[in-house]
C-alpha cells in the first residue's frame, strides 16, 4: 500500500455500487461452495433444507442460506466450524459463552492478514497516519480488541504502544510522557483515564491525543460530545465481534455519521427480529453477517443479535461502503460491561453453586465516575444464615472471586435478606441497567 | 449460664430495625439484651429474649433470616478487673471468644456479660467450677 493513499487505505472502499456488488457476488458464491465442501456442519445444514451451493447465484440468494447462531458455535466447540486443516490455523481467540462455555474462533495466516488490513482501514478512516502513535488500551489476549487494534495500527505503519488494559496511573504516565496521538479503548475507560489524569494534576495540554477509536461497549451521542469536550479530541465508533473477526467489521470516518462496513469482506444484511425475513435499507432490525473472505472459520449469516439499520449516503470522506447506524440495542439479555460480554445466566450459574444462597438475585449495572459498575444482590438462604460476620463476609468474598473467575470482571456482591428482592409476576426482573447511554 | 441467643441478618436498610423491634413489641416479647454487629452492607442483630422458640418462629414468619446460637451469660462484678478474670480462664483452657457484649443490671451492681465462645460446654464447665454465676433473666 502506498503512503500517499493513507486517506483511503484501500481503493475498494470507494468503488461503485455495481463493482462492489460484483465482488460480493463472486466471493459469496465461492464461500458457500467452500463451506459446503470443507465444513461438515454447514454441509448438513444445507442438505437438511435441500440447498446446494449452485443454488446461490448472487447476493439476492443470500436469504436462502441457513443462519448461524452462537449456539451453533457452542455445539461445534471447539473446532467444528474450522474449514481448514489445523496446520493452517495460526491464532485462536475466545469469548465467554452464556453457560460458561467458551466460544473459540480460529484464524489462518490470511485471515489475520485480512483482519489487519480491515483495522488499518479503520485507523486510516479517522485520519491516522504513519507518524501517529497509537495507544492501545484494549485488553490483549483472548479478547480480540487489543491484538486487533495492534495489528491494524502496525499494518498502517503507525507506532503502537501495546499497553493493554488496566493500571490507569501507568496509562496516564504513558499518555503524558510518550504523547500518543490516537487511543483505542472503551469510551468509559477513556473517561476514567481522564479522571485519573485530572487527579494527578494534568490537563489536556499535557497530552497530545487528537482522536480516539471507541468500541466494545454501547455508547451514546451524548457521551461522544462529553468526551470530545473534556479531552478536546475527536471520538469515533468502531464495531466488530470475535465471531466475524474482531474489531474492524465497521467503523466511522471523519464524517461521524454512521459506520462504514467493510462489506467486501463482511456481507451485511438486516433481518426482522420476529419474522427473520431480510429487510431493506433504512429499516431497523438485527444485523447479520456472512464472512466472504475468511478461510479459517467462515460463518454464513451469523446472527449478531445487535440491533441497527443499514443506509447509504454520499459520504464526504469519499467512501462508498454501506453504513450501519450505531448499535442501539440487543435482541437478547447480554450486557456489555467494561467491554466484556456478560450474560445473566453466567452469574446465575455461579450463584447456584453456593448452598447458602437462593436463586433470587438481581444484577445492577451502573456507571459511577464514568466506569461501569456491576453489583449483584443475592438473597441469603434463611436456613443457612451464619451468626458470624466473618463467615458472611467470607461468603461474599468467595462469591466475588467465583464471579470474577467466570466473567473476568469484578463485581460487588451484596447479600440481602430473604424475600427482599422484589418479586414480579411472570418474568423476574433480573437486570437493572441504570447506565444512561 | 448457657443461654440461647437469637441472631437476625439485617440489610443496612432504613427502618429495618424499627420494623423488627415493633414486631417483637406487638407480640409482647421483651428483649433482655441486644447488640448489633455491623458492616457497610449488613448487620447482625443479636438478642436475648425470654421465649426463644416463639421469637424465632415469629421472626421467620415475618421473613427474617434467623439463627439460634448457644452463648454463655455471666454475672460479673462491676469492678476493675471484673471481666479480665473469666477471660483469662477461658484463654488458659484454650477456648476462644468470638464476641462479647455486656449490659448492666439495675438492681445490684452486677454486669451481665454474654460470651460467644468456640466451645460452649467447656466454657460453662470451667466458669461454673470457678464460681461464676448468671442471675440475669433467661
Amino acid at each position: 500500500m502506498e503512503v500517499e493513499h493513507l486517506g483511503i487505505w484501500d481503493k475498494i472502499e470507494s468503488i461503485s455500487y455495481d463493482e462492489m456488488r460484483a465482488i460480493q457476488d463472486k466471493r459469496l458464491i465461492e464461500t458457500v461452495k467452500y463451506v459446503y465442501d470443507n465444513v461438515e456442519y454447514y454441509k448438513k445444514k444445507m442438505d437438511n433444507i435441500g440447498l446446494l451451493p449452485d443454488d446461490i447465484k448472487n447476493c439476492d440468494d443470500l436469504y436462502k442460506l441457513p443462519f448461524t447462531t452462537k449456539d451453533d458455535l457452542r455445539d461445534t466447540y471447539p473446532y467444528g466450524l474450522v474449514a481448514v486443516d489445523m496446520d493452517e490455523i495460526v491464532r485462536i481467540h475466545a469469548s465467554s459463552g452464556t453457560t460458561g462455555k467458551k466460544i473459540v474462533v480460529a484464524y489462518t495466516k490470511d485471515d489475520i492478514d485480512t483482519w489487519s488490513d480491515m483495522m488499518a482501514r479503520c485507523f486510516a478512516r479517522i485520519g491516522t497516519e504513519i507518524r501517529d502513535i497509537v495507544h492501545v488500551a484494549y485488553g490483549y489476549g483472548l479478547f480480540t480488541g487489543g491484538l486487533g487494534a495492534h495489528y491494524g495500527a502496525e499494518r498502517l505503519g503507525a507506532t503502537v504502544i501495546p499497553i493493554s488494559g488496566g493500571n490507569s496511573r501507568r496509562q496516564v504516565e504513558f499518555l503524558t510522557d510518550l504523547k500518543p496521538t490516537i487511543i483505542a479503548c472503551t469510551p468509559s475507560y477513556m473517561l476514567h483515564l481522564y479522571e485519573v489524569m485530572t487527579e494527578e494534576g494534568f490537563t489536556t495540554k499535557d497530552i497530545s491525543l487528537k482522536a480516539d477509536m471507541f468500541g466494545a461497549e454501547p455508547w451514546s451521542e451524548n457521551m461522544r460530545k462529553e468526551i470530545e469536550r473534556l479531552l478536546n479530541i475527536k471520538a469515533y465508533d468502531i464495531y466488530g465481534l470475535s465471531e466475524i473477526t474482531g474489531p474492524g467489521v465497521a467503523s466511522e470516518c471523519i464524517a461521524q455519521n454512521g459506520l462504514h462496513i467493510n462489506e467486501d469482506c463482511y456481507l451485511p444484511e438486516i433481518i426482522d427480529i420476529k419474522s427473520k425475513k431480510p429487510l431493506g435499507l433504512d429499516m431497523q432490525g438485527e444485523i447479520v453477517f456472512t464472512t466472504i473472505k475468511k478461510k479459517g472459520m467462515p460463518l454464513i449469516r451469523y446472527r449478531t443479535k445487535d440491533i441497527t439499520k443499514l443506509f447509504r449516503d454520499d459520504c464526504e470522506c469519499g467512501r462508498t461502503l454501506v453504513k450501519m447506524e450505531r448499535v442501539t440495542g440487543r435482541t437478547d439479555d447480554m450486557l456489555i460491561i467494561r467491554g466484556v460480554n456478560v450474560f445473566p445466566s453466567q452469574i446465575e450459574s455461579v450463584l447456584l453453586e453456593f448452598s447458602q444462597l437462593t436463586p433470587n438475585y438481581q444484577i445492577i449495572v451502573d456507571r459511577i465516575n464514568m466506569m461501569d459498575v456491576l453489583e449483584i444482590r443475592v438473597e441469603m438462604n434463611e436456613n443457612l444464615f451464619s451468626d458470624e460476620v466473618r463467615k458472611i463476609e467470607m461468603l461474599e468474598r468467595n462469591i466475588t472471586q467465583a464471579i470474577e473467575s467466570v466473567l473476568a470482571i469484578s463485581a460487588r456482591v451484596k447479600l440481602v435478606e430473604p424475600k427482599s428482592i422484589e418479586r414480579s409476576e411472570g418474568k423476574a426482573v433480573r437486570i437493572i441497567d441504570k447506565r444512561k447511554i | 449460664m448457657l443461654v440461647k441467643q437469637i441472631s437476625i441478618f439485617l440489610e443496612n436498610k432504613e427502618g429495618r430495625l424499627a420494623e423488627l423491634t415493633s414486631i417483637l413489641a406487638d407480640a409482647c416479647i421483651n428483649i433482655n439484651a441486644l447488640t448489633i454487629a455491623d458492616t457497610s452492607d449488613f448487620g447482625i442483630l443479636r438478642i436475648i429474649v425470654d421465649d426463644v422458640s416463639k421469637t424465632e418462629n415469629l421472626l421467620k414468619k415475618n421473613g427474617f433470616s434467623v439463627s439460634v446460637t448457644d452463648v454463655v451469660a455471666l454475672d460479673i462484678d462491676n469492678v476493675p478487673g471484673g471481666i479480665a478474670k473469666p477471660l483469662a480462664m477461658l484463654h488458659k483452657s484454650g477456648i476462644s471468644v468470638e464476641y462479647i457484649y455486656a449490659f448492666l443490671a439495675k438492681k445490684d451492681d452486677t454486669a451481665h456479660v454474654i460470651f460467644k465462645v468456640s466451645d460452649v460446654t467447656a466454657a460453662v464447665d470451667i466458669l461454673s467450677k470457678n464460681g461464676f454465676r448468671n442471675t440475669a433473666k433467661s
